[in-house]
């Protein structure tokens, strides 16, 4: 993670104020969080004031500013899963990741969060983990299925 | 640039294209309250304190007075029950944020708000932007911004720009209807940049 990588992003969108969210997204993507380091870069180079660089940054739940985990993973506790036990699912997650949601582990292995419908209920309940979806999940098969990921 | 005639709680004005209905009354010696309004800055439209009706299509609409331009023949009153009632409950939710604000309160008895009508949330911060935008506008600082959203929202200074910039200026203290700012810079002045100890050279 270095000023030289910032740049290279900032240089794939053109260095243009307009750019500052899509800049933002690959440096979150990437790193999973927005390092101080790069906020500086970015304002620098794009000329956008820092003050609206931190109201964007805080603006929107896709950008973080402290360090998130390699793999984010969302139970949802929405009324479908909720009913089909996304209580005892999310208990079995928080066991075997050992964090809570909002939180991630030392390893910065695991960010937990829990969201309120992923729109397929017919599945739950369902957890999200990078972006796929896993579904009609019991307790243990939740615990397990974290276990693929490092 | 042409001239606009409108009239104003009964009171015939013509102002240039592009004003606003808030500088129009003020033309016309027709006072509207406001908040975050500031001569020098950009209108925003934050506070809603400003709100008047205007005639439309036979009936009454609300407009902000600050933000919404001149058009010809329009006709405006600035006082009517609605009005006050509105204002109150905007003066009434702001004052539960910021209920000891003198500049609220004096709006508060003006319009019979009763401080306490809703449940006390102390944020001091009743996000009128005044000091974000002067220090954008006006001086070009950027020192102080707006971070999160929603009842979240607040004022945050970024410190490596208020510690070089804020100590000689401090113009924006002033313009803070609740005070709010003036304890947020001491805290992220004890927090981030602190003072030399008295005494010391710099």
């Amino acid at each position: 993670m270095d000023i030289a990588e910032f740049d290279r992003v900032i240089d794939q969108h053109g260095a243009e104020p307009s750019a500052l969210i899509q800049i933002l997204l690959e440096i979150q993507r990437r790193h999973h969080w927005l390092p101080p380091a790069a906020l500086d870069r970015v304002a620098e180079r794009l000329g956008v004031p820092m003050t609206r660089v931190r109201h964007i940054a805080t603006f929107y739940k896709a950008f973080s500013l402290v360090p998130k985990g390699r793999h984010e993973v969302h139970v949802c506790l929405g009324t479908a899963c909720h009913v089909r036990g996304a209580e005892r699912v999310l208990d079995a997650v928080r066991d075997a990741a050992g964090i809570l949601p909002g939180e991630t582990d030392a390893d910065l292995r695991f960010s937990l969060e829990t969201v309120n419908c992923l729109g397929c209920c017919a599945l739950g309940p369902v957890m999200v983990i990078d972006g796929k979806t896993h579904g009609k999940l019991s307790p243990a098969a939740a615990a397990d299925a974290l276990k693929s990921y490092e | 640039m042409s001239d606009v005639p409108l009239r104003i709680d009964g009171k015939d004005v013509t102002v240039p294209e592009g004003t606003t209905v808030l500088e129009a009354a003020r033309r016309a010696g027709v006072e509207i309250p406001t908040l975050c309004h500031h001569p020098r800055l950009a209108p925003y439209g934050g506070c809603r304190v400003c709100v008047v009706e205007t005639e439309f299509r036979g009936g009454w609409r609300l407009i902000a007075a600050c933000v919404y331009p001149v058009e010809s023949g329009m006709v405006v009153r600035t006082r009517s029950e609605k009005i006050d009632r509105i204002r109150r409950s905007v003066l009434e939710l702001l004052l539960a944020h910021a209920p000891d604000s003198a500049k609220l309160q004096e709006l508060a008895r003006l319009y019979g708000a009763k401080r306490d009508r809703f449940a006390p949330d102390a944020s001091y911060c009743i996000h009128c932007g005044l000091c974000v935008r002067y220090c954008a506008e006006v001086k070009g600082k950027f020192a102080v911004g707006f971070v999160d959203r929603g009842i979240r929202k607040e004022i945050a200074f970024v410190p490596g720009i208020a510690a070089r910039e804020c100590r000689d200026c401090k113009e924006c203290f002033e313009l803070c209807p609740t005070s709010y700012l003036q304890a947020a810079f001491v805290l992220a002045e004890s927090l981030a940049f602190p003072p030399p100890p008295a005494g010391a050279k710099p």
